[in-house]
């Protein structure tokens, strides 16, 4: 795996300074930002449509993006290493950046609009991270499942941020802030929180949509490590703090909430303990922790409206707390990997003397996790759960979340004290610590969780309470310690730490229990997901043999028959059928040019040789040029001249090619009657569309407009050209590309072949049906 | 089709269609004619030459791809397109204009000969595609 004497790109160590002049810069903001003096910058982008690249820093933005920028400062370095040989660091490295990036724009943009486009870049570069193992089917089956998973969500809340800009009247989150709209009283409140929610949901991976984030662990370790647990899920955490102040403190926002968020972390919590893998059990224990977060944000306060907003302290602390241990967590599990060469704690052990520094920085960090004083997970927990007791729902939100922060205890105890303690066993290879980037990372963050619990006010007073205050809507006054006495929150923090003790002492028989009752479930996420997969891609399969017959007579005839009866339907629906007043004097020539078009398509049709056919369009299309030439439209009828004299060269060219008029291909019988039929509503209906077109007073305006505008203005007597090249040039510049692209792929498609390589040959002896159905079709 | 009235016809019809195809484009903007017809006529004149002689000779004759020709094409019309925005900070495709010797010269003609180009060459790649194809 590792290459131990391939060299660092000197390129990917210095990318470290990017994350981290930016952390000091938004460092730099953090007193004026406490201070209550938001920043905001707005460059425009559409201001007819209301989005404008607007971004603020307020105290939610700047502690997620110290978050993002901070951990990532770390998670760079530890890439650095993590991919030392590897031969894509460069393209891995990019991604990254590109991510981060586009991390900052989510959790800064003001603008709704600007901030879904971030989202769906997180999404993309996700999509990019995840998969980057492209060899591995289960990376890009796992890169797939989170792209459709969170894009769908994505797309869901488009349409919610529509409705809520629409029903405040902007896009812009500062305005919608400041307003007074009543937007729970809006008719349409329950759509939009409806599609908010699911963009929301999907994002942060919360029951039923939390699969694809245990799948997302194919990707390399530092972007489990960044994506998966400080940043990209945290996406829809954010989202719903941002706008709790605008959409939250109805009964329909905190019930869903909670209730989600309350089952996702129970749930979650559950299922780390039954995982072996390293990866996996941190996978689970984010969804609890994700889960946690939207539970508090939700989560109705009982006591009366001046009181402190707690569970916006709750779930931000949480949020801090949880980036602090994750990371670390995620990055050691990479480093036992590499140098373990696994990640299944069943074989692994005795890592403390060959490992002592990721030990220390996992301890750190699994104390923090646990909730063990003087650590800012102690600090946090007291908050969950004195936010909890204080809440609408208290004992149940309370039991919920003392449970899962209880099965958190043992699955930390998991992760840190089975690799690193007792024995190794002996088949491994000897592991060795990783180099200095590898663990460095893990133990600054640890240290900082340490020193947060210690001062805990400091932490509150710079960067929570700021951020609280965005997620309440009013700044709270909250006392933050990190002792409070004995009270009902210590005597639970007790309560849990002993009974993860007892669930971790117990480990085999429960996860014995808990894995039977998982597998008993009759559907999972995965398996729903996999169900309506094979579901589309089932009826793709039928719609493409009904649709798709390959027979290019049939298609002609579907598409005639459909603009012929559409088209019908809406004339007489809309009654639009006139007969012409006065029939208009038609001169001997027109007459003599009608009968020749006539003749010459009774021709076409009547014809038993095929270059008789098309040289009998071709006058059709000539006598058509004639009359637009009698009308004074001379450009239009020497183009349709032109058109149709390459028509009858190219045609001709490909006549040349085929074989003769098989007497089996005719129609015969009852197929002819139907085509001539469907022949004739379509002349018939063109006939009334422009009998109904005449009929109509004819409007001039456009018309004279470019008349008095083409000379002063476009230099040409010309009035069809210098429309064409300068009043709509656009539109020219449109066609002649998709000219330019109809013509690369006419080209493509003459000269396909089915490639007959030696491993095409391979694949068809696999896939005998697939060959099949990859042969072009016979053109008839 | 290799006849010898034809294949003489052609030594002489060639030459002067592709003049009167450019005659068409220079002169589109006053009277009937344009970028678009011009290119129109110009591939009828190479597509007689594919006739007489052949794909090979065609492509000995432009010494390059036709695809080449739309996308050079293509490339010139958005050149032209940016000049305005260049020049006077106009949008995009404002046509910009000036006088070289007393003759208005501007973008527009730019446009149309990108017109022509992309023209020429997509109907070219239609011709030799089909020609060649085995």
């Amino acid at each position: 795996m590792e290459k131990a004497s391939a060299r660092v790109p000197l390129y990917s160590r210095l990318v470290v300074a990017l994350p981290a002049g930016l952390f000091v810069w938004f460092a730099s903001m953090v007193p004026s930002v406490a201070g209550g003096e938001a920043q905001f910058a707005s460059i425009g982008w559409l201001p007819q449509l209301g989005v404008d690249l607007a971004f603020h820093v307020d105290g939610l933005g700047l502690l997620f993006a110290l978050l993002i920028t901070g951990v990532g400062t770390f998670i760079l370095l530890y890439a650095s290493e993590y991919m030392r040989g590897h031969p894509q660091v460069g393209r891995f490295t990019a991604f990254l950046v590109a991510f981060m990036l586009s991390m900052l724009g989510v959790v800064l943009s003001d603008n709704l609009i600007v901030l879904f486009v971030f989202w769906e870049l997180t999404t993309l570069t996700s999509f990019l991270l995840i998969g980057y193992s492209h060899g591995d089917s289960a990376a890009r089956r796992a890169a797939l499942q989170s792209l459709i998973v969170t894009g769908a969500g994505a797309l869901a809340m488009l349409a919610g941020f529509v409705l809520l800009g629409n029903a405040a009247g902007s896009y812009s989150l500062r305005e919608m802030l400041a307003g007074d709209s009543d937007l729970a009283g809006h008719p349409a409140y329950v759509a939009m929180l409806v599609l908010v929610l699911a963009g929301a949901f999907t994002k942060s991976a919360q029951f039923p949509f939390h699969f694809w984030l245990p799948n997302a662990m194919a990707a390399p370790t530092p972007v489990s490590a960044y994506l998966h647990s400080a940043t990209m899920v945290k996406a829809g955490v954010f989202l719903l703090a941002r706008l709790n102040p605008v959409l939250g403190g109805t009964d329909e926002w905190g019930m869903t909430l909670t209730g989600f968020g309350a089952f996702t972390a129970v749930y979650s919590a559950a299922v780390a303990l039954t995982r072996t893998d390293l990866k996996q059990i941190l996978a689970y224990t984010t969804l609890m922790a994700l889960g946690v977060c939207v539970m508090f944000i939700g989560l109705p306060q009982s006591r009366g409206a001046d009181e402190v907003p707690l569970g916006a302290v709750a779930a931000v602390a949480f949020v801090f707390v949880h980036a602090l241990y994750k990371a670390p967590l995620f990055m050691v599990a990479g480093t036992i990997d590499h140098s373990a060469g696994t990640r299944d704690i069943r074989s692994l052990g005795g890592l403390r003397k060959a490992m002592p520094w990721s030990l220390l920085a996992a301890a750190l960090a699994a104390l923090s996790m646990s909730g063990v004083p003087p650590f800012a997970g102690f600090v946090g927990k007291e908050i969950l759960y004195s936010s909890a007791i204080g809440s609408t729902y208290g004992v149940a939100a309370t039991a919920a979340i003392v449970t899962a922060n209880a099965m958190i205890v043992s699955a930390a105890l998991l992760v840190v004290a089975v690799p690193f303690l007792g024995q190794s066993p002996a088949t491994r290879p000897t592991p060795h610590e990783g180099r200095w980037p590898m663990w460095i990372g893990s133990l600054v963050l640890g240290v900082a969780a340490l020193g947060a619990g210690l001062f805990p006010r400091l932490a509150f007073e710079w960067l929570l309470l700021p951020a609280a205050g965005a997620v309440a809507g009013r700044q709270p006054h909250f006392e933050a310690s990190l002792w409070h006495g004995f009270n009902l929150p210590f005597a639970l923090s007790v309560v849990t730490l002993s009974a993860g003790a007892l669930a971790y002492w117990q480990r085999n028989r429960l996860t014995g229990a808990l894995g039977s009752a998982l597998a008993r479930l009759p559907v999972t996420g995965d398996s729903a997901y996999d169900w309506l997969m094979n579901g589309i891609a089932r009826v793709s399969v039928v719609h493409t043999r009904i649709v798709q017959c390959g027979i290019q007579r049939r298609y002609l005839l579907i598409v005639f028959a459909t603009l012929g009866a559409s088209v019908l339907t809406t004339l007489v629906v809309k009654g639009v059928i006139a007969w012409p007043a006065r029939i208009p004097d038609v001169s001997f020539v027109e007459w003599l040019l009608a009968i020749l078009i006539a003749a010459s398509a009774l021709v076409t049709i009547r014809s038993h040789s095929r270059l008789m056919a098309i040289v009998a369009l071709g006058v059709v299309g000539t006598g058509i040029a004639l009359i637009f030439l009698l009308h004074g439209a001379s450009d239009v009828a020497m183009t349709q001249l032109m058109v149709e004299t390459l028509v009858v060269v190219i045609v001709a060219m490909v006549l040349l090619k085929l074989p003769g008029f098989r007497r089996e291909v005719r129609q015969t019988g009852l197929g002819r009657w139907r085509d001539a039929i469907v022949s004739c509503v379509v002349g018939l209906t063109t006939t009334l569309v422009l009998l109904a077109v005449t009929a109509e007073p004819s409007h001039r305006r456009l018309t004279e407009y470019f008349q008095k505008t083409a000379v002063p203005e476009g230099f040409g007597a010309n009035v069809v050209n210098v429309i064409l090249v300068d009043f709509r040039g656009l539109d020219t510049l449109g066609e002649i590309s998709v000219l330019a692209l109809a013509a690369v792929s006419a080209y493509t498609l003459i000269n396909w072949r089915p490639r007959r390589s030696a491993r095409a040959a391979a694949r068809s002896k696999a896939f005998p049906e697939a060959e099949g159905a990859a042969k072009p079709e016979t053109l008839s | 089709m290799n006849t010898l009235v034809l294949r003489v016809a052609t030594r002489i019809l060639l030459p002067l269609i592709l003049v009167s195809s450019i005659f068409m484009l220079l002169r589109g903007h006053n009277q009937p004619g344009g970028g678009f017809v011009g290119g129109l006529i110009a591939s009828i004149g190479f597509s007689l030459h594919v006739f007489v002689s052949g794909a090979e000779a065609l492509r000995r004759m432009l010494r390059t791809d036709p695809r080449w020709i739309a996308a050079v094409g293509l490339g010139v019309a958005i050149i032209s397109g940016l000049v305005g925005p260049y020049a006077s900070g106009t949008p995009f495709l404002t046509s910009a204009w000036t006088s070289v010797g007393g003759v208005k010269v501007g973008t527009p003609l730019v446009f149309d000969v990108g017109v022509y180009l992309v023209v020429v060459g997509a109907m070219l790649t239609f011709i030799l595609g089909i020609k060649e194809q085995g």
